[in-house]
């Protein structure tokens, strides 16, 4: 049993003068993938932007689960997770201390952050702050953020920068168990990421 | 809500305290600028005692500024301002909660200071308790309407020049009732009326800036 969750029409961004993307329509149903293509430039990050309603749109209208958006926004937000280039964590915080202030329906504890980092092979210390974790460890507790989240639909923006060989491994494993539950995942990548045994969806965007 | 409300200000706080120049720095700066009055104009304490409701007030202000560009930029420059536009929960009440961390940091710590430099200043003691009250109610004021500016110029790089230049006609009604309740006090007449307008101006503040600050932060964020 599939159910629509993103409705996207003829959705048009601009800056300025320069139109960044224009009519792209597309449907996320339940536990489906779907990829973003294109070049540096052509507007992934955007288009990912104004599917989360950051960015106004020009023309189109975007729909959750048949409910017109930005007015259904509450609902929409308390089952999706966004993760963009940005991190998001707090410098000075640890770790656990930058999972347990998400903002999330449900405030994660303590115990459940600490299994969400073993789960994404968080391996640095729990009492450094953020600051002085790597790039590839800061990426990996921003994926313990998205899985705590326990959101329908997932919109990731390059999950895979800075991720080790092992880290993309996960990154796929982790996007397997999501679609697998019954959750979507909306994705952005340049390197390939190696799902299996989904229907894959892309929509490619060009200059 | 609530939940959501207290995880934030519990955030905030922790980070204030882990970094102690952003509650520091204005605390100094207010202490600096009033005593250098009674070195600039000299040892007249009939002269002081009279500017000492002014000073005070115009030295909490500017404090109160300082501080006030830092409110939303990290958030911004490390991208959890997202994670706050995209949460579920009302973004008036998170917006709330920020400005409530902003007035502990950096309002409270004023206030309860202010009884020191007031005598630094030769105020009279029978002005104090109004002192407090004013400034109590001020700072909270100068919080909520500030944090409207801070929202809409945080996503501009050069904010911080154009953020006094906003907000600063803005605190001029605070300004006058607050600094004019203490004058009063100080010559001994009653200053119920002042008092009242500026939890009037507090309560106006209260119900308007969250919105208007939340709706400002989105526009920045669409950048």
């Amino acid at each position: 049993m599939t159910d629509v969750l993103l409705q996207a029409q003829n959705l048009s961004v601009s800056r300025g003068e320069l139109t960044v993307f224009e009519r792209k329509s597309f449907t996320i149903n339940t536990g489906m993938l779907f990829q973003l293509q294109g070049d540096n430039g052509s507007g992934k990050t955007t288009l990912l932007r104004a599917i989360c309603t950051l960015i106004p749109l020009d023309e189109g209208e975007l729909r959750w689960r048949g409910e017109l958006l930005p007015a259904a926004r509450e609902q929409y937000f308390a089952e999706m997770c966004f993760a963009g280039h940005a991190d998001g964590l707090k410098g000075d915080l640890t770790a656990v201390e930058n999972l347990t202030s998400t903002l999330t329906e449900h405030t994660p504890t303590v115990i459940e952050c600490i299994a969400a980092l073993e789960k994404t092979g968080f391996t640095g210390r729990d009492d450094l702050p953020c600051r002085v974790l790597s790039a590839g460890q800061r990426r990996r507790v921003v994926l313990a953020r998205v899985l705590l989240s326990q959101a329908t639909l997932w919109v990731l923006d390059e999950p895979l920068t800075a991720l080790d060989a092992s880290g993309r491994e996960l990154v796929g494993k982790l996007i397997e168990e999501q679609v697998g539950s019954g959750g979507s995942v909306v994705y952005s990548t340049h390197q390939p990421l190696d799902v299996s045994g989904f229907p894959l969806q892309t929509l490619a965007l060009s200059d | 809500m609530g939940a959501a409300f207290l995880t934030l200000l519990k955030r905030d706080l922790t980070l204030a305290m882990r970094r102690r120049s952003d509650w520091l720095n204005p605390l100094v700066f207010f202490v600096i600028v009033v005593s250098l009055f009674p070195l600039g104009i000299g040892p007249d304490g009939s002269l002081l005692s009279e500017i000492a409701p002014g000073v005070i007030w115009v030295a909490a202000l500017l404090a109160t500024l300082l501080a006030l560009d830092g409110l939303f930029r990290d958030d911004f420059d490390d991208g959890s301002i997202e994670q706050l536009l995209l949460s579920p929960q009302p973004l008036p009440v998170l917006v709330l909660a920020k400005i409530l961390t902003h007035w502990l940091i950096s309002g409270l710590p004023l206030v309860l200071l202010s009884p020191l430099l007031a005598l630094l200043l030769q105020l009279k003691l029978q002005a104090l308790p109004t002192l407090l009250g004013s400034l109590v109610l001020g700072t909270l004021s100068l919080s909520l309407i500030g944090a409207i500016g801070a929202a809409l110029t945080v996503g501009l790089r050069r904010g911080g020049v154009l953020l006094p230049l906003l907000v600063l006609p803005l605190f001029i009604p605070v300004l006058i009732f607050g600094s004019s309740s203490v004058a009063a006090a100080a010559t001994g007449f009653p200053v119920s009326a002042q008092l009242s307008l500026l939890g009037g101006l507090f309560f106006l503040a209260l119900a308007l800036a969250p919105w208007a600050a939340a709706a400002a932060l989105r526009i920045s964020a669409e950048s």
